[in-house]
């Protein structure tokens, strides 16, 4: 378990960093929180010829809120959950972050690293999506935004070219009366996620529930948007008969490819007891 | 021993050792640096099943930083199947085909993991590098992974020379069961299928040996548990003195049953390769490595029967079953004879017939882990007497006090033979008490009443209750050596190795009473052949048993000659002595001592003549073996809460009441309790070797191999009751598996009463469990 021959590369700057990416491409990874990269090469999984390691940018790392929160993308998770801004503004990232490995690799990892991993698993990816977060990414040549929704291509793999690198996270906040939760089942604390949803729904003037999002992690190669089960929501009160039909929509959309810990046929039943858990928590809420 | 003395036996004292452990002074064998040293990694099969065609090292030894690479061809006469540690007992009939394994394999491997070259490099780093330069052509066979498939005619053979996969055959009989069966009100059959999994110790193994050739002198440090037998083992192999080779197990970072294992082909290569380098070299299993090259232990297939008459009084019970031995069976039937006689339990069982088939698979070895195969057959038995209760609408407790042995029953003859070849014999036993004791903690009396107002309020707990016997304490023997120091400082030695059972305190414990000094004072040595060279190993529940009671012998004679020196020294009578405190007084006249340290010296002296027969120094080298394994008891209990959607679970409660005779130490003993509960819980719903069909085990990783971690394991109550075993002085019975034995049963039970599964017709006949498991026992079941 020690990783094959490579080349570690320092940079001082962004400009440095992107320059290096630049000259060496796919070959190069960068060196974040290194808590999923470097067991992969210790695996010998990953070898990457060149490690980039953008710890010395201190520029990529805080939290800012002015109408929106725009996170750094070497922000650590423990930062995240030591922000009181984000606890008041979006407290759904405080709920999913103690389901996110232990304290050790919470003060290690960082959430530009997880969301450029794109582990299907991973809570992050979810909750990002579920808040319609818009992702910064910059080269050497070009910078440009893409929508959360857009980000996450497959397992492990999201549209950020060889040469690019992920700097910059914007969260917009929730309109008023939302209310959101994340619910987790997991083997242990820490680990992977069975089955993760994050809910968010807001409740107009009249009673009735205005926007819904529902968003999956562990149950499918990317981060999972239950569309039809979020849009069956709308109109109408969050009314018990209205959640378990949502959860049932969420289920059918569900294909999940199952684990060693859970069956797809596992996975997709708890996926639809936690919908019904979680919805009937977060509209408690709003 | 006056009462004025002191006594530690029996105390909550701290550890001596934990100042070493916690500070980082203490040594491991990855802490060995020696100047000169190498590094070395294996190249294992990635096949499970296959003739070895060729094997080329040669790229890997163009590489940079390379010293040697072999292969088996480059061994020559050394390469020779590995020894058999345990003969099979001498049961009539029995059959046992031995295939012991090689350091490396030559024309066939049979388990993914099983070395087929080992490269020694200028560091790990390279060395890793080098295994990927190897060309390794292997001709792939059909995997033997399922035990039933394995046993069909025309099944692929894992050791061709043989006619079947056919490991061991034995069966054990007591009494007549069809004849039993024939006048049983109830009879109940289930098929059981009971997984133990891999020990995963803090500590991976690892090996370093330093070849001195001036001195012609061997030196292995080996995370061993048994260091006088692998020491005795190379002196063999490598043609040398027993005094030409010290093996030394250093602080090890647990060892569970596994590392008594010999020999793992490192054992054997490191060293011999430092013969042929003439430099030291180092190897350090990893965690991905420790998963296919360490043994483990695995699944059990029992086809069970139980004949019961109308009061829930058990006539006989029948016992078919299979059992995985892996690749290779050099441990002998241990582990299934564990099994076999292990189900008895605490019960009268008046007829028994228990016949098992070991099976060879292509899946590493399996050799005991903690319990030892011990588990499986205590889930089997208290499976059936749950099935039994809820057939005969008898309680659970109830149908288990009313089988339990008497109390004037002891010594208690099972009538056949345990693994130690003595018959199966319990020493002593009181088993009422502790199951009365357990009872009362857990609110067994008041569970029904808590449990119905629970479920009106959404919550589903559930209550559990098992018993179990553990043999502990075997032979043959272990010897100490005891001398009082000039200094005062008193040291003890013994063959045994040290893997974190607190060894450096109890056996200290034992010293301070007989010499009269403080547990601080005493210096213990376990583990180095060179310090004390004759012994057994750690396992078995016996280091306290055995090497605690050569202690005490030791430490007896040392108190008689310190009071003879002093009786001389004071000219009194020694009945007019008393000691403590580091040194000898006069009882009642205080001002009238001397110290221990003096009498030391006095006991070595620098002139004069000394009379016949005589020995210099304080000092007495002793040993014990017990007539026969000494037999410690328990019962644990539990309270569950599970989620009946999500069918997660939370442990409210959990009880041991446990009787190993007389404790030494009860912090200790807590621990000992405590690992193994906690141990228990992973085998019983987390940890589950996944292996596929081609026998490629899937997650060979702590991410994907669930260990329950300080979570997922609850605070438990501990409770004992004392019945001293009378074959040892001391009363000792061991209790290192006690906790790790019971918990799958106590999971199956409690997970079928919160979610009142026998009432559906769904029984869980198999451990591991799990949520995702349970989710398919349920659906199944519609």
């Amino acid at each position: 378990m020690k990783p094959a021959p490579f080349k570690y590369v320092i940079a001082r700057t962004l400009d440095e960093a992107l320059a290096a990416k630049a000259e060496y491409g796919d070959e190069a990874r960068f060196l974040a929180g290194g808590q999923s990269l470097v067991p992969t090469m210790n695996f010998r999984m990953a070898m990457p010829a060149v490690l980039i390691d953008i710890n010395p940018l201190t520029e990529l790392s805080g939290i800012k809120a002015n109408g929106v929160t725009r996170i750094g993308a070497m922000t650590r998770y423990r930062m995240l959950e030591a922000d009181a801004g984000i606890g008041e503004r979006l407290r759904i990232i405080h709920e999913a972050l103690p389901h996110i490995a232990h304290p050790q690799i919470r003060n290690r990892g960082t959430l530009g690293g997880n969301l450029s991993h794109a582990d299907p698993a991973s809570e992050m990816p979810a909750i990002m999506l579920a808040l319609n977060a818009t992702l910064y990414l910059r080269s050497a040549k070009a910078a440009r935004q893409i929508a959360a929704r857009d980000f996450f291509v497959g397992a492990l793999e999201t549209v950020i070219a060889p040469d690019e690198m992920l700097t910059e996270i914007v969260v917009p906040h929730l309109p008023a009366n939302s209310g959101a939760c994340f619910m987790e089942v997991a083997r242990r604390q820490g680990d992977f996620a069975i089955a993760g949803i994050a809910a968010i729904v807001t409740r107009g003037a009249d009673g009735t529930c205005t926007r819904a999002r529902l968003t999956y992690c562990g149950v499918a190669q990317t981060p999972f948007y239950a569309d039809d089960a979020a849009q069956s929501l709308i109109g109408g009160p969050v009314t018990p008969a209205a959640i378990k039909q949502a959860a049932a929509l969420a289920m059918e959309a569900l294909d999940p490819p199952g684990n060693s810990h859970a069956d797809p046929s596992y996975q997709r039943h708890v996926a639809g007891v936690l919908t019904r858990r979680a919805l009937a928590t977060a509209w408690a809420r709003t | 021993m006056s009462s004025r003395e002191t006594r530690n036996f029996g105390a909550p004292i701290r550890r001596n050792e934990d100042r070493k452990l916690l500070t980082g002074k203490a040594l491991f064998v990855d802490d060995l640096e020696i100047p000169g040293m190498l590094y070395a990694a294996l190249l294992r099969s990635s096949v499970a099943h296959g003739e070895l065609i060729s094997v080329d090292v040669s790229a890997a030894l163009a590489r940079e930083g390379v010293v040697a690479a072999y292969t088996a061809h480059d061994l020559g006469d050394f390469w020779q199947p590995g020894p058999l540690l345990v003969p099979p007992p001498p049961i009539e009939g029995v059959i046992f085909n031995l295939r012991t394994h090689a350091c490396l394999a030559k024309d066939k491997v049979r388990y993914v993991g099983e070395p087929l070259a080992i490269v020694i490099a200028e560091s790990r780093y390279i060395a890793e590098d080098a295994l990927a330069d190897i060309a390794v052509e292997i001709e792939q066979l059909p995997a033997v992974v399922d035990l039933e498939a394995a046993l069909k005619p025309g099944a692929a053979l894992v050791h061709d020379d043989l006619r079947s996969n056919v490991s061991a055959h034995v069966r054990q009989k007591n009494g007549d069961y069809a004849a039993a069966a024939a006048k049983a009100a109830h009879i109940i059959k289930r098929r059981f299928a009971y997984e133990h999994g891999i020990s995963s110790p803090m500590e991976t193994r690892g090996v370093v040996a330093q070849w001195d050739e001036r001195a012609g002198q061997l030196t292995v440090w080996d995370t061993t548990q048994a260091p006088v037998f692998l020491r005795n083992g190379l002196a063999a192999v490598f043609g040398l003195s027993e005094r030409q080779v010290r093996v030394v197990a250093p602080f090890v970072g647990g060892g569970f049953g596994p590392k008594i294992m010999m020999f793992y082909p490192e054992e054997l290569l490191v060293p011999w390769a430092s013969t042929r380098l003439n430099r030291p070299i180092k190897w350090i299993e990893d965690r991905l490595e420790h998963f296919v090259a360490t043994t483990h232990e695995r699944g059990q297939i029992h086809d069970a029967q139980i004949a019961l008459d109308a009061e829930g009084r058990i006539l006989g019970v029948k016992d078919v079953f299979l059992h995985d031995t892996g690749a290779y069976d050099p441990y002998g039937l241990t582990v299934p004879i564990n099994s076999q006689c292990t189900l008895l339990g605490p019960y009268v069982i008046p007829a028994y017939d228990s016949t098992f088939t070991a099976v060879f698979t292509t899946l590493p070895i399996v050799t005991p882990y903690r319990g030892a195969g011990r588990q499986h057959g205590v889930f089997v038995i208290e499976r059936l007497l749950d099935i039994a209760a809820h057939e005969l609408k008898i309680d659970p407790a109830e149908i288990r006090r009313r089988n339990l042995i008497p109390p004037d029953a002891f010594p208690y003859d099972n009538k056949i033979i345990y693994q130690d070849f003595a018959p199966l014999s319990y020493d002593s036993g009181n088993y009422e008490p502790i199951l009365n004791k357990a009872l009362d903690a857990i609110g067994y009396a008041g569970f029904k009443d808590e449990q119905k107002k629970a479920l009106s309020e959404g919550k589903h707990l559930g209550i559990a209750i098992a018993n179990y016997v553990e043999g502990t304490g075997i032979g043959p023997y272990e010897g100490a050596r005891v001398q009082v120091q000039a200094n005062g400082r008193v040291s003890v030695a013994t063959g045994i190795g040290t893997q974190g059972q607190g060894h450096f305190t109890v056996f200290a414990q034992i010293v301070a009473d007989q010499v009269g000094c403080l547990v601080t004072d005493v210096d213990v040595v376990t583990g180095d052949t060179d310090r004390f060279h004759w012994g057994a190993g750690t396992f078995a529940s016996r280091g306290a048993v055995v090497a605690g009671n050569a202690v005490n012998e030791a430490a007896l004679v040392v108190r008689q000659k310190i009071l003879k020196l002093a009786a001389d020294h004071f000219e009194c009578a020694e009945e007019d002595l008393e000691l403590g405190n580091g040194e000898v007084q006069i009882v009642g006249v205080p001002g009238r001592s001397v110290r221990l340290s003096e009498l030391a010296m006095k006991a070595n002296p620098m002139r004069g003549a000394v009379k016949p027969g005589t020995e210099p120094g304080l000092e007495s080298t002793q040993y014990f073996g017990p007539p026969g394994g000494a037999t410690a008891s328990g019962v644990h209990a539990m309270i569950i809460e599970v989620d009946p959607e999500l069918l997660t679970l939370e442990i409210k409660k959990y009880v041991v009441v446990h009787d190993c005779g007389t404790v030494i130490n009860p912090l200790i003993l807590a621990g000992q309790i405590h690992g193994g509960v906690a141990q228990g819980i992973g085998n019983a719903f987390y940890e589950k070797l996944l292996f596929d069909d081609a026998g490629q085990l899937l997650n060979a990783s702590l991410a994907d191999y669930l260990l329950p971690t300080s979570l997922d394991v609850p605070r438990m109550q501990l409770e004992h009751t004392v019945t001293p075993s009378p074959l040892n002085p001391l009363g000792i019975k061991g209790a290192g598996e006690a906790g790790a034995i019971p918990v799958g049963p106590l999971f199956a039970q409690a997970i079928e009463d919160a979610l009142g599964l026998k009432a559906k017709g769904i029984e869980l006949l198999e451990i591991p469990l799990s949520p995702g498991r349970l989710w398919q026992l349920i659906t199944q079941a519609g």
